[in-house]
């Protein structure tokens, strides 16, 4: 049985294994793919050991053999600007940590509520509320009434009515209707909310404080948080819990203790897919802070500075070490994540 | 908000006496814990997105002007958005209109009686109130844009930060989707180290937009980046990426693309690699075709993955902002410029009203298109 070229190239011998055809069609494109991943990433890389005379005077690419590689930027933001750039480091570490925790937690709660509970809101309750709340904004806005007193004043009003009339409305929406509603706060662009947010900020004289950016990261970040556990809480057989509770553990206890650390991959999944998130952010960030809370982001876009051009060789260096704190998260959460990355939570 | 909890069980010890005021705390938190639960979520989301959802939709309808020290608020009702889509904005947000060209009625006519048709099937099928009242946003939302870019793009005149917002996400997410869809389906193949294109092809999720837009800046240049020997040597050294409209929108979705289909190569990866085994090899017994199973069974089982995903990325993709403002600060011009960004610069100008008016504008388009897309395309691929 004597084989053409084509079939020898192109049929598999057996069906857990590729035709050398295939074979290298599938590794040039792959290796093709790599190179365009990687290759900018060499390319800031080399970049921050490169002079200014380097970067102008046209492309070189090879360390030592091309260009005498320096250490003039990495100097210059961690010996001589030192305090700019540990504070900015500090502070993104701290917004991303704290807001990824927070948006965590507080999602997975919201998320195994709404898998385990059953919550009946009223319609009626709902509109008086944003009628309320469009009145408040009224008085506020167009007949300048303080806004602690017109606040206070419209939730006394609404928990009032809502504790007065809420028995007599009778249609009701249901849990699917609050996960969407969670859910769909993700498809509010940031430029939508941001400048309010900036107002209520001033406000209460929290702008420019780790605290303001915290709080806004962590709303912004909570409908992905829920969409992802929800069915990672969907997806745990209920028995255990059951039994735990009837052995006198309370809800909260039986939330800490078997169904979070049951869903570690779904929760080391979404953190890692949170905290990039959060770390990376800019646009919020840009409005919220000025200087003391000043982000990584903000530290990169302002290596654009002035009359010397963009500070190629500082931006490169601050890059990299931006990549860091999130290649070390990955490592730590891989082992959870091995198998089915954000799987069982996009399944719908 | 009534609650039950639909996982009581009759018996259990939940009425235990209690004494100390940490127990009784503890009590009343149990007893409680469907509220306790949820109520962090709904009120931060109440107070960071509904709270600034209706004060910017205040503020989309005012005029608002900073004095010294403070601001003085005129109510305009709609006079910010008529601005955009009639006044003096009109070149910026939707485009120039100088005339249809032959090409532009062609295309205008086609949308229009795809529509038509699309309406006179979903009358004839399965019609309800309800359904015909969402897809009449759907339909005029389809038709509007349509009619603009046969008025805008298809006529050779310049259109405006819709269109460009358009353009990152129609033709960007769909570029990234096929790539992202092809890399994951040849890493699931029987491969070495597939490990290491796994790790690698993620990495450039982790790297920050703006670091991002910069390295392509980099990457772009044609005097100082890498490739500016070729450049040269195809005799385009003086030539500018950045000075023309649509070399530059490209290198914005190019570096887009590089940061975000390693997203959709994990995800569909992880769904392509739990499509059961004994299908494909059965299939593969039987002599079918790599492209004949991939059609026939492994597509129909990651299709609402598919789906999801791609929702995600669009939902995202309208939020595009960091890339145009970094690498062409919306120009030359405002070829580059996003809707996000075309509000950033009106807030700059301190220009309120306007800004809100934007942002307004990109939340009901991009609002018709995920609720669309969700009811229209991931909903029926997930039942079906």
């Amino acid at each position: 049985m004597s084989r053409t070229l084509k079939q020898k190239l192109f049929e598999p011998p057996s069906i857990r294994q590729m035709a050398p055809g295939t074979k290298i069609i599938v590794y040039s494109i792959l290796l093709l793919w790599t190179l365009f991943v990687l290759f900018p990433i060499y390319w800031v890389f080399i970049t921050s050991f490169k002079t200014a005379v380097d970067v102008n005077a046209g492309p070189v690419f090879l360390p030592f053999i091309d260009f005498q590689p320096s250490l003039h930027a990495w100097k210059e933001l961690f010996v001589f600007d030192y305090k700019d750039t540990l504070k900015a480091y500090s502070n993104s570490l701290i917004i991303a940590l704290s807001s990824t925790i927070a948006s965590v937690l507080i999602g997975s709660m919201a998320a195994y509520a709404l898998a385990r509970f059953e919550y009946k809101p009223k319609f009626g309750v709902i509109l008086m509320f944003v009628i309320m709340m469009i009145i408040v904004f009224f008085a506020v806005g167009r007949y300048g009434v303080d806004w602690r007193l017109s606040c206070a004043v419209g939730v006394a009003i609404f928990v009032f009515l809502a504790r007065a009339l809420g028995h007599h409305f009778t249609k009701h929406l249901s849990n699917g209707d609050i996960l969407f509603w969670m859910i769909s706060q993700r498809i509010l662009a940031p430029i939508v909310v941001v400048v309010p947010i900036y107002l209520m900020f001033q406000q209460v004289r929290l702008l420019d404080t780790h605290l303001a950016i915290i709080l806004t990261y962590t709303v912004v970040n909570l409908p992905i948080v829920i969409w992802l556990m929800y069915d990672f809480f969907r997806s745990i057989p209920y028995d255990l819990e059951e039994s735990a509770q009837l052995d006198g553990a309370t809800r909260l206890g039986v939330f800490w203790d078997i169904v979070l650390p049951l869903s570690r991959t779904g929760l080391a999944a979404t953190t890692l897919l949170v905290m990039i998130l959060a770390w990376n952010e800019y646009l919020l960030a840009l409005f919220l802070s000025t200087s003391k809370a000043q982000t990584m982001p903000i530290l990169v876009a302002a290596m654009n500075a002035g009359e010397r051009g963009i500070l190629w060789w500082s931006m490169s260096v601050v890059i990299i070490v931006m990549i860091i704190p999130v290649i070390v998260l990955a490592i730590v959460l891989q082992r959870y994540i091995s198998k089915g990355l954000l799987l069982g939570a996009v399944k719908g | 908000m009534t609650v039950t909890d639909n996982t009581e069980r009759p018996g259990s010890p939940r009425a235990v006496p209690s004494k100390g005021a940490r127990e009784r705390f503890a009590d009343w938190l149990d007893l409680h814990a469907a509220h306790v639960f949820i109520w962090p979520a709904v009120i931060m989301i109440l107070v960071f997105s509904i709270f600034p959802l209706v004060a910017s939709a205040i503020m989309a309808m005012s005029r608002i002007r900073l004095r010294a020290g403070s601001y003085q608020v005129r109510f305009v009702w709609f006079q910010n958005f008529e601005k955009q889509m009639f006044g003096s904005e009109q070149f910026h947000f939707l485009g120039t209109f100088a005339g249809m060209s032959a090409l532009g009625w062609v295309v205008a006519i086609v949308v229009t009686a795809l529509i038509v048709w699309w309406i006179q099937r979903y009358v004839r099928t399965s019609f309800t109130v309800l359904g015909f009242t969402g897809r009449l946003f759907t339909w005029s939302l389809v038709l509007g844009i349509g009619w603009l870019a046969a008025a805008t793009f298809f006529s050779g005149h310049h259109f405006g930060t819709l269109g460009t917002t358009l353009f990152y996400v129609i033709i960007g997410c769909s570029i990234q989707f096929l790539i992202g869809l092809g890399l994951a389906f040849l890493c699931s193949m029987p491969i070495r180290g597939r490990t290491f294109f796994r790790v690698v092809f993620f990495i450039p999720l982790m790297i920050t937009p703006i670091g991002v837009g910069y390295a392509f800046r980099m990457m772009a240049d044609t005097t100082k980046g890498p490739f500016s020997p070729a450049w040269q040597w195809a005799g385009l050294g003086d030539f500018s990426w950045a000075s023309s409209a649509w070399t530059a929108r490209s290198f914005i979705m190019i570096g887009d693309s590089w940061q975000w289909i390693p997203f959709i190569f994990v995800v569909m990866l992880a769904a392509l690699e739990s499509v059961p085994r004994d299908y494909v090899e059965a299939a593969q017994v039987d002599g079918a075709s790599s492209w004949e199973i991939f059609k026939d069974i492994t597509w129909s089982q990651v299709v609402p993955v598919a789906a999801t995903v791609l929702l995600i990325r669009v939902i995202e993709g309208f939020k595009i902002v960091d890339l145009p403002n970094i690498m062409t600060a919306g120009g030359p011009g405002i070829a580059t410029e996003s809707m996000t960004l075309h509000s950033l610069f009106a807030w700059r100008s301190l220009d309120l009203g306007q800004s809100a008016a934007v942002a307004y504008l990109l939340l009901f388009i991009t609002v018709v298109t995920c609720v669309s897309f969700f009811n229209l395309v991931v909903l029926k691929r997930i039942r079906a």
